[in-house]
């Protein structure tokens, strides 16, 4: 790896793992299930980003480009659904804090 | 100072402020502050397909899909915001230390005081990898995509009296 490449590597990366730190702080503190989405959301734009840094890094950018495409593909379904979710609590609790969704108890 | 560390800093301070803020409305918009960075980010590394993705779906999309679900849930009244800001801020004080300590050790490990981003090692055809190399994802994707519209139609089912 070039000289250049290695500070790139070295710059974002410090991005990257602070931005999974913030997200799974926020996933694990939170008690709101649209804020444990965001939290989702942070971590998923971690990864994205390390997706694409590889495939700069790696002169393949297109490659790099289409995993991405799907990853924000499967990204938006399980936004949608988990939003579903929810609002399915919320009709049904009158709460979107996940420690109430005590049906789901076995 | 190189742009680009202008844009991971900003990246970093976006994420931050939205998992800090109270509002569930301020946390939205600072997501989508935060794709609309990752998104010049992945323009400055040679992905502009990727690019256009992102700022559509994530920082389009995804923000009207939460704004949608928090309207349709509670809102927090203004004699709450106090009690709430405080809770919130005893919650996340961790983070901000948590954050700036693994800052300074990740830039003591990686020790890059500047850097210029190299172009790019080698051109090629998004449309050929994607159509050709990876025609089976865009199956998986149409699947995906039908389970979660099949989930969402199921979630809001009406029941039959």
């Amino acid at each position: 790896m070039s000289a250049d490449l290695s500070q790139l590597f070295g710059h974002f990366m410090i991005a990257i793992i602070l931005l999974f730190i913030i997200g799974a702080y926020c996933i694990l503190a939170s008690f709101n299930m649209v804020r444990i989405l965001i939290g989702l959301e942070i971590l998923i734009k971690a990864a994205t980003l390390l997706i694409i840094l590889a495939g700069y890094i790696c002169g393949r950018t297109a490659l790099a480009q289409t995993i991405v495409i799907t990853l924000i593909v499967i990204e938006i379904v399980v936004m949608v659904v988990a939003s579903g979710v929810t609002l399915w609590a919320f009709r049904n609790n009158e709460s979107i804090d996940p420690r109430k969704l005590s049906e789901l108890k076995g | 100072m190189s742009i680009d560390i202008i844009l991971l800093f900003c990246l970093v301070l976006a994420a931050i402020w939205t998992v800090m803020t109270v509002r569930l409305i301020h946390s939205i918009i600072g997501l989508a502050l935060t794709s609309v960075l990752l998104s010049a980010l992945m323009y400055r590394l040679a992905s502009p397909l990727a690019a256009v993705f992102e700022l559509s779906v994530c920082a389009g999309l995804i923000s009207v899909i939460f704004l949608v679900t928090v309207s349709f849930t509670q809102r927090v009244s203004k004699e709450e915001m106090p009690a709430r800001r405080k809770e919130r801020f005893v919650r996340f004080w961790g983070l901000l230390f948590i954050v700036a300590v693994a800052g300074l050790l990740l830039i003591l490990f990686f020790k890059a005081p500047q850097f210029q981003l190299p172009p790019p090692a080698g051109e090629q055809n998004v449309r050929d990898v994607l159509w050709n190399l990876r025609h089976l994802d865009m199956l998986g994707q149409v699947i995906v995509l039908l389970a979660g519209a099949l989930g969402v139609a199921v979630f809001f089912k009406e029941h039959k009296k």
